[in-house]
């Protein structure tokens, strides 16, 4: 039974490290076929011949594709991401503090956010049809339905230009206390909330709705308990595995997709770094950063897909 | 060789080309400028919200191209000289400069005493070591097309010499780029290492994110640097840097957008600070490729441009209006009698006529990416011009690439040019038959000889009418549609005291935090 498991659990990893694989392929093509090259942005529209060509040498955009891919992926594989060819920095460096910056936000947005998408969810499942219901369901549906720089500028608006409560710059920086820094990620904390909420709670609804239908919750029912610890302790323990694979997705969301947040509050994340660097076509900092979004994606779809094999022990048995 | 010699920390253009006249240095007292009517006052923590800044960006000089890098430059490095507001030419780094009569040779005075952040003293070898790595055909700097007609460099003592191949009165200007700032040993060493002269250290730098400077106690001159510390944070969205403003988190911004200046001038504590300067939003075609190759059809497109309307719907009024040349009343020299084109739809319907052209779309070719307001513009010269009966079609492009891809490749496009400091340096950047950024792919002989004319002549007047000649040439034969020319749009907080226009570029010339202070 645990071997059944562990093989499993291991064929998941597997399959994720060679989706991985995959992935620096699809990558390393994508930068290829970007027009315009590194040499050309950089310089930009003062461009001269003799510069472009020198820069170009610099930056050994002459070597064949191939050889640049598995030169690339060698020293990826032992932690060296190479310089960015646009500043000349290290990008393993640029991108630690990018990057604990974006998996912060994307913490505390996940400890603020999952916890009530899924009580809201439980909320609405209790009262469901009712006004309660309905209401967190329109409020959530409003929240998701309007764009996140919108949501961000009427946020902004109100609690930092009129009450002036919270800075409106997310700006963090090195020396800063933890207290401050939860300050300066309030605001697009309540933004990505806003953003992700909707999601995780109908799919928590849908899920556990689903389950109400089994007969065992019948039982469970004429036993006489409570209405809330029926939904709570016997409904949502089958209804985990699509709520963990929402959640998994919407934590994917949280890491790699946030950029527009990133840019309205001016919060120096990962998503405004790999934008900046594929306007200016720096091939090794579009590679490192896409590696690391792969790996996350990958990371928690192969996470959830672990928690549902564990959560559930028809899956441990596939036909 | 003659040599005669000016001396000053402070002149006027004028006085400046008076270098071969006895009299110059009377010239040069006559423009003593009024004292600041409020004294500076030291101290405090200074905030900068910047459009502009990209995580790509590099401390290297050579290689700074967009607005936070421009800034960080002028925090921590330094010219040789500056371009003052009024034209005129401020000495920095150089003490004084003098040129033999011919204009072909020129001494620059190194600054004695003025020390690096890293604590070693400025020489006139650093000078050298600078312009020798933005002038060699490996560099890529931005400032290389300026360092073409050097012949050679040298120094003696603390005196730095630059010989030209032809002479050019505006030498000292085209020193000022914001570039070329002296860094130890040139930059050779390390050009990204961020050690200069400027009035503040860097101490913390995230490309992208925040930029953090300090004041760098041995600074040599009182008159700049009043801030303790300051910092530019890369707030390119414009709705947040303007937020950011409002509620007090940075005490000014760049590029506020002409739509909102007005609105948002009415906040509270807030003052919307606009300077007419040299750029330009344009529209250029190679007037080598047809359909553009027939002057009849460029005429035609240029009566057809509504520029009065332009300003007002695209610039929200915060811009002039062209001419079809690069030159504004901005510029020293500017020729005042060029006439102004008028939108005319009937000479732009006689015009088209007259070009026989075979009524195929025209096509321009715009994104937004080209300056702010590209399509909007677009649009409006598309309807003014089907009023006259010209098919013109606008085909969008993408913002990414466009610099690379569209621009100065496709034969009729948009654009924006950020201006130069002296005609001279406008032209031969783009209008000059031999120019790297020809965008309109303009090759005229009289015009070559025209500007080759101007640069050796010494005479002022003289040197007016040369460039109101070759403004004309250029307003008749030329590829450039230049409707608008645009405004700065800074937005200051009242607490800050001491601003200044200045016509060179945006935040006083990116000299906002060593010039102002704390009321």
């Amino acid at each position: 039974m645990s071997f059944v498991v562990i093989k499993l659990v291991s064929q998941r990893i597997a399959l994720g490290l060679l989706l991985l694989l995959a992935a620096t392929v699809l990558i390393f093509i994508g930068t290829q076929i970007l027009p315009g090259d590194v040499a050309q942005s950089i310089l930009g529209q003062s461009a001269t011949p003799e510069a472009l060509a020198n820069l170009r040498r610099d930056l050994g955009l002459n070597e064949p594709a191939l050889n640049r891919y598995f030169s690339w992926l060698g020293n990826a594989l032992q932690g060296d991401l190479g310089t960015a060819l646009t500043n000349g920095k290290d990008i393993a460096e640029s991108i630690s503090g990018r990057l604990q910056n974006t998996l912060f936000l994307a913490a505390c947005a996940a400890v603020v956010s999952i916890p009530l998408a899924i009580f809201l969810g439980l909320l609405a499942v209790r009262y469901r049809n009712r006004w309660p219901d309905k209401m967190i369901s329109a409020i959530t549906l409003a929240t998701i339905s309007v764009p996140e720089f919108i949501l961000g500028y009427i946020v902004m608006y109100f609690v930092a230009v009129k009450l002036q409560w919270l800075p409106s710059v997310a700006i963090v920086r090195p020396d800063m206390s933890v207290f401050d820094r939860f300050e300066a990620v309030a605001m697009p904390v309540i933004v990505l909330t806003f953003v992700v909420l909707a999601h995780m709670m109908r799919m928590t609804r849908a899920a556990i709705l689903n389950v109400m239908e089994s007969a065992y919750i019948e039982t469970a029912e004429l036993k006489g308990l409570s209405a809330f610890r029926i939904i709570a302790s016997h409904a949502m323990p089958n209804a985990i595995s699509p709520i963990v694979n929402v959640v998994m997705l919407n934590l994917a969301y949280l890491v790699v997709g946030v950029v527009v947040v990133e840019v309205v509050f001016v919060y120096p994340g990962m998503g405004q770094y790999l934008v900046d660097h594929v306007s200016k076509r720096d091939v090794p900092v579009v590679q490192a950063t896409g590696l690391i979004f792969a790996a996350v994606y990958i990371l928690l779809n192969t996470t959830a897909d672990i928690i549902a094999i564990l959560a559930n022990p028809r899956l441990r048995h596939p036909k | 060789m003659s040599i005669s010699k000016t001396k000053s920390t402070r002149m006027s253009r004028r006085a400046f080309l008076g270098y071969t006249s006895a009299l110059s240095f009377a010239a040069v007292l006559g423009q003593v400028h009024p004292v600041q009517a409020a004294e500076p006052v030291k101290g405090g923590h200074f905030v900068l919200g910047l459009k502009g800044g990209e995580s790509t960006n590099s401390l290297d000089p050579a290689l700074s191209a967009s607005q936070v890098p421009f800034n960080i430059l002028r925090g921590w490095g330094e010219s040789l000289l500056n371009v003052a507001p009024d034209g005129g030419l401020e000495y920095r780094l150089a003490e004084s400069v003098e040129a033999t009569d011919d204009g072909q040779s020129w001494h620059f005075t190194i600054r004695s005493g003025v020390k690096f952040h890293n604590g070693e003293t400025m020489t006139a070898q650093d000078v050298l070591k600078t312009m020798e790595r933005h002038s060699n055909e490996d560099s890529k700097s931005g400032a290389l097309g300026i360092m073409r007609g050097i012949e050679s460099m040298s120094v003696e003592g603390s005196v730095f010499t630059v010989n030209l191949t032809t002479a050019s009165s505006d030498l000292p200007y085209l020193l000022a780029d914001y570039h070329l700032v002296i860094q130890p040993n040139g930059g050779m060493d390390d050009p990204t290492a961020g050690i200069g002269t400027g009035p503040y250290k860097i101490t913390e730098n995230e490309p992208g994110a925040r930029h953090g400077f300090e004041k760098f106690a041995d600074y040599w001159d009182d008159s700049r640097g009043h801030y303790d510390t300051y910092e530019i944070i890369v707030i390119n969205d414009d709705t947040a840097r303007a937020a950011a403003l409002q509620s007090g988190q940075v005490n000014a911004i760049n590029i506020v957008s002409p739509k909102t200046a007005k609105l948002f001038g009415r906040a509270p504590g807030i003052s919307i600070e606009t300077t007419s300067g040299r750029g330009h939003y344009v529209f250029v075609m190679h007037v080598d490729t047809p359909p553009f190759d027939n002057k009849d059809l460029r005429l035609a497109l240029k009566y057809a441009v509504n520029r009065e309307e332009m300003v007002e719907k695209v610039l929200n009024g915060y811009g002039a209006v062209g001419n079809d040349t690069p030159i504004n009343d901005a510029y020293p020299l500017f020729d005042e009698t060029i006439p102004q084109r008028q939108f005319d739809l009937d000479k732009a319907r006689e015009h088209y006529a007259a070009s026989g052209h075979d009524g195929s779309p025209i096509v321009l070719r715009v994104s937004d990416a080209a300056f702010a307001g590209a399509l909007d513009a677009a649009a409006l010269f598309q309807q003014s011009a089907q009023a006259a009966g010209i098919p013109l079609e606008i085909k969008r492009e993408p913002a990414d690439g466009y610099w690379s891809e569209v621009w100065n490749k496709q034969p009729f496009a948009a654009s924006y040019w950020g201006g130069r400091a002296v005609q001279d340096q406008m032209y031969t950047t783009a209008y000059l038959s031999t120019a790297d950024w020809n965008d309109t792919r303009f090759k005229n002989a009289d015009f070559d000889d025209l500007l080759l004319q101007a640069r050796a002549e010494l005479d002022e007047n003289k040197r007016k009418d040369v460039y109101g000649q070759m403004g004309r040439l250029l307003n008749e034969e030329g590829g450039l549609i230049n409707p608008m020319f645009n405004q700065f749009i800074d937005g200051v907080s009242a607490k800050v005291a001491g601003w200044e226009a200045n016509p060179n570029a945006e935040m006083m010339d990116g000299f906002i935090a060593s010039k102002t202070w704390f009321e």
